[in-house]
């Protein structure tokens, strides 16, 4: 396999509004992810992160560039033909208890993915119940409310409703940053596990704005800057030797 | 040093569960009544009897009787047909489609929804009952046409309602989620933003059943509405206004049964406001 598993290139995001200048949010941003990597996305907040990643899962349209997705373009793909997308590409979300509707139930919410591509109801049962076990969840957590659990129980629900239908790139979007520490160390732990298990095939692409954690877990950062790559190469090697000023400063704040 | 006075403070109970049955079950047997009329009249109550017409309560008659002799009992309870039934008829639809109005705007967005919000603006400029009854008046008189008339004064109130809740639900975080898990816009909006939306809907609904019992018996009252000798509440009361100092009963008797089951239906519909608001209840 020697196409990315995710090429982005010159992609672009202009807010425009009435009466205000336009404002850039992403700009010309290019990279790639390779099949099996895992590729940290640092930047302040405000740096366009989240517009980056919600323009990547089509939740929001980009005013230019490309997104290819396993040689598949998906720019502007609609419909059904995005949501076949969605079985290869799914994302966990910065605020846990928010990314689960209040009404269904966790099991529900797992499953949904599941059901939606033609899987019975007592298949989708059983591998709730195994997704959860991986992710460490007791099974009785199935038939619970968002709201009756805690935020690290209801992000390895939101990891495993991610991995139910096995996609080939998971987005996580912030996903321990409102969590407490121990916790952020327990995700993190679950994700290398989940890494490992399945070899070279899942691809990460993590967004964070901790630079520790993005050396601990990734092997390459990109680090975005008011909307454009600043700099993107090995994580060790950005680390110790930073070109631009902004990853520059970024690494001597936290040493 | 004086002693530090303990003060107890009282909680109140809650009586809002005690107060939702109590009211669920009054407002259900009126609905039943209704439903059952036909066989809960003591006499037939389109049976002239004109000896014995215009007679005051009496043992035989409990309400009197009005100008033809009919019993005055047997035309209220069958004119809870008409009333209750038609006002529950006229809420839900309403509810309905002042709900597919507004969540359908909310969630297209942009012209559409500008589109829809303007004609809904159109129809709340007008003075509500006022309207209904030019509405009417164009259509001609009947039930049918009544409920219509409301309808159309009524259902934007429905989509504004669903319309904002929807704008706030479509930008949910759980909502993108469900999305990437493949769902179609048609079960996001069933299965996600209905049941998330439902609640002050609901209340709303349940609100405005009173509301719409009295203005139907109004326009009935009008002669826009149910036609006689259909017994319905508001109509009877029009009919009998000539005889309110010689009969009075024959005026009151439906009079009393609009007043109380809109004071059933508005104290449900206040309860069930109560008992949705989690803020008015603790957890």
């Amino acid at each position: 396999m020697d196409q990315p598993a995710l090429k982005v290139s010159h992609l672009t995001k202009v807010f425009t509004r009435k009466g205000q200048p336009d404002f850039t949010a992403v700009d010309h941003v290019s990279f790639s992810i390779q099949a099996g990597e895992c590729a940290g996305l640092i930047g302040e907040s405000g740096s366009g992160k989240t517009t980056v990643v919600n323009m990547i899962t089509r939740l929001l349209d980009p005013t230019g560039g490309s997104i290819v997705l396993n040689g598949e373009d998906i720019t502007r793909m609609r419909g059904k033909e995005l949501r076949k997308v969605y079985a290869r590409m799914q994302m966990v979300f910065q605020t846990p208890a928010e990314s689960f509707d209040p009404r269904c139930t966790l099991g529900d919410g797992i499953g949904e993915s599941l059901r939606n591509n033609g899987r019975s109801r007592r298949e989708t049962r059983d591998e709730v119940a195994r997704l959860m076990e991986v992710c460490g969840l007791s099974a009785d957590f199935a038939s619970r409310y968002p709201h009756q659990v805690s935020g690290g129980e209801c992000q390895r629900a939101a990891i495993a409703r991610a991995l139910a239908i096995k996609p080939r790139l998971l987005i996580c979007d912030e996903a321990t940053s409102s969590l407490d520490v121990t916790i952020q160390k327990e995700i993190i732990a679950l994700l290398n596990k989940l890494r490992r298990e399945k070899d070279s095939d899942l691809s990460i692409l993590f967004i964070c704005h901790d630079i520790a954690l993005v050396q601990q877990f990734c092997n390459r950062v990109l680090v975005l800057y008011k909307g454009k790559i600043v700099e993107q190469g090995e994580v060790d090697a950005v680390i110790r030797n930073p070109q631009d000023p902004y990853t520059r400063r970024l690494i001597d704040s936290i040493l | 040093m004086r002693e530090p006075t303990v003060r107890t403070q009282k909680i109140k109970k809650d009586t809002t569960r005690t107060r939702l049955i109590f009211f669920g079950i009054l407002a259900l047997i009126l609905i039943i009544c209704s439903v059952f009329c036909e066989y809960l009249t003591p006499y037939d109550p389109y049976l002239q009897d004109l000896k014995n017409a215009k007679a005051p309560p009496s043992l035989s008659h409990l309400f009197g009787t009005d100008r033809y002799g009919r019993d005055m009992l047997s035309r209220v309870i069958v004119g809870s047909k008409a009333s209750i039934f038609s006002t529950l008829l006229l809420v839900g639809l309403v509810t309905v489609l002042g709900t597919m109005a507004g969540v359908f705007g909310g969630w297209h967005g942009k012209r559409i929804d500008t589109v829809l919000m303007r004609i809904s603006d159109m129809f709340l400029a007008f003075p509500g009952l006022v309207f209904a009854m030019a509405v009417a008046g164009v259509l001609g008189g009947g039930l049918q046409n009544a409920i219509i008339a409301l309808m159309a004064i009524s259902w934007p109130k429905y989509a504004r309602i669903a319309r904002s809740e929807t704008l706030v639900q479509k930008e949910a975080p759980y909502l993108k989620a469900a999305r990437l898990s493949g769902s179609g816009t048609l079960k996001i909006v069933f299965k996600h933003i209905l049941p998330n939306i439902i609640g002050p809907i609901l209340v709303t609904s349940m609100l405005d059943i009173g509301t719409m019992m009295m203005e139907l018996a109004g326009l009935s009252f009008l002669g826009l509405g149910a036609k006689p000798p259909t017994a319905e509440w508001g109509s009877r009361m029009s009919d009998a206004r000539s005889l309110l100092s010689s009969a009075p009963w024959v005026t009151l008797s439906p009079g009393v049964a609009i007043f109380i089951s809109v004071m059933i239906f508005n104290l449900l519909g206040d309860t069930i406001r109560d008992y949705a608001d989690p803020k008015s209840r603790g957890r």
